[in-house]
């Protein structure tokens, strides 16, 4: 089978021990047996791993951080599209998303880049401050959860939680408190890193469980596969994780894409508890880093949304293959000091 | 008692629970119990099995035997008939 040409750029290339998705992504494209894709990396930082990585990446360009601006970010990718003509971008930050979903429908006008990214409205209602309103609208059960602004709120949490609670960041990065003390401490980290507000939300004891999902924007679900970390980093990110025969957590998911229209990819976060009830912690609007387990397990998401943004009919995936892990490794990249200075002074590589 | 349907025995005495993505190994006496519970047998069919064959007393074994049908109830292997209605 032919397999098509097509230029795909993406971001989250920091392959790092908190792994962005870029690397997984641009994995599963590169098993594609639709197309056959030329990879334009889009970095941030002159030392996020897939820069180097060129047998996964064909070719990569920095581009401004998001707090730059969307004319910024607008200004360098006409640029890079003027060299390399992309057909499809995937942005895998949820930082970026942001600035992409409002760039979408001028990308495509202008450009003809194509993305397959959830609606402003869909991007927003799921927010970690937002979430317990969702779980009303969408009938999925989540912890009551409250935002802060400042460190003279917390003696009040009483009144709403019990101990211990989570502590998150608006955007990452979460931690649990079993005393006001360590909420405090939690607080000035959190939001020194990632601004305001710090959200507050009830602790559930249980199994964590997650799904990542594909859906088409039309309320269809084209791919669900769950997984369990079976080992997890100090940054509580999976280094080891098994695909899961959980079907009430699959139908969650459906419900959820059913409800929501959710256009594109996303990860949902769950505590299981020994009753077997699911809470729902967290959307992620965009793959987990742990999307290749889900191509291990049958399902190419990250094909399934190139063929979505191209407008084309995609079948959704019937079944997946359950016990299946993924361990991480890390890796030593040698790298030549004029790589590294390319990137850092041309901003290309 | 009933050991869960999706749960995957190896004859190596690996047991894997799909459901939650737990896996265990047993040795060779606690493989045949479990392979035994799979058919369909009762405890008092195990328990005879049991001891024709091993070099063991009856309330020895039948102390073992509940507490390792405890631990499997414990780690979601096996379901009372309460639980397979639910």
């Amino acid at each position: 089978m032919n397999r098509r040409k097509i230029n795909v750029a993406v971001s989250g290339l920091n392959n790092i021990d908190s792994p962005g998705p870029g690397i997984p992504v641009i994995r599963a494209l590169r098993e594609s047996k639709l197309f056959n894709p030329r990879i334009i990396g889009l970095s941030y930082e002159t030392l996020e791993p897939g820069l180097y990585m060129h047998d996964i990446v064909d070719k990569s360009y920095q581009v401004p951080f998001p707090s730059a601006g969307i004319s910024a970010i607008k200004a360098r990718l006409r640029y890079i599209h003027s060299i390399e003509k992309i057909d499809i971008l995937i942005p895998n930050f949820d930082a970026e998303l942001f600035n992409f979903i409002k760039l979408e429908k001028e990308l495509y006008e202008e450009l003809g880049i194509r993305m397959f990214l959830p609606t402003l409205e869909q991007f927003e209602e799921r927010h970690k401050a937002n979430l317990f309103e969702f779980g009303k609208i969408h009938k999925v059960k989540v912890p009551y959860s409250r935002m802060i602004f400042s460190v003279a709120e917390v003696p009040s949490l009483v009144t709403d939680f019990t101990y211990p609670l989570v502590v998150k960041g608006k955007y990452y990065d979460a931690s649990v408190a079993y005393n006001p003390e360590q909420v405090e401490t939690h607080f000035n980290r959190l939001s020194a890193k990632w601004g305001l507000p710090v959200i507050i939300q009830q602790y559930v004891f249980g199994q964590e469980v997650n799904v990542t999902v594909l859906g088409d924007g039309k309320g269809n679900t084209i791919g669900a596969v769950p997984m369990r970390k079976q080992y997890i980093t100090e940054k509580g990110k999976a280094w080891a994780g098994i695909s899961l025969d959980d079907k009430k957590l699959v139908s969650i998911a459906r419900k959820l894409i059913k409800s929501t229209k959710w256009r594109g990819g996303m990860e949902l976060e769950f505590i299981k508890t020994s009753e077997d009830e699911y809470f729902l912690l967290e959307i992620n609007p965009r793959f987990p880093a742990w999307v290749y387990l889900a191509v291990g397990c049958g399902q190419n998401m990250p094909e399934s949304l190139l063929s979505l943004a191209l407008g084309e009919p995609v079948k959704p995936f019937k079944n997946y293959e359950k016990g299946k892990m993924f361990i991480r490794y890390s890796y030593d990249l040698i790298v030549n000091l004029s790589e590294f200075e390319k990137i850092s002074t041309l901003g290309e590589l | 008692m009933h050991i869960k349907k999706n749960i995957a025995i190896s004859d190596s005495g690996f047991i894997f629970n799909p459901s939650t993505g737990d896996s265990f190994s047993t040795n060779p006496i606690g493989l045949e119990i479990i392979k035994m519970l799979k058919d369909g047998k009762s405890r008092e069919d195990i328990k005879e099995a049991i001891l024709k064959v091993y070099a063991t007393d009856q309330s020895t074994f039948e102390k073992d035997f509940y507490d390792f049908l405890i631990m499997l109830q414990n780690i979601k292997i096996i379901e009372t008939d309460e639980q397979k209605k639910n």
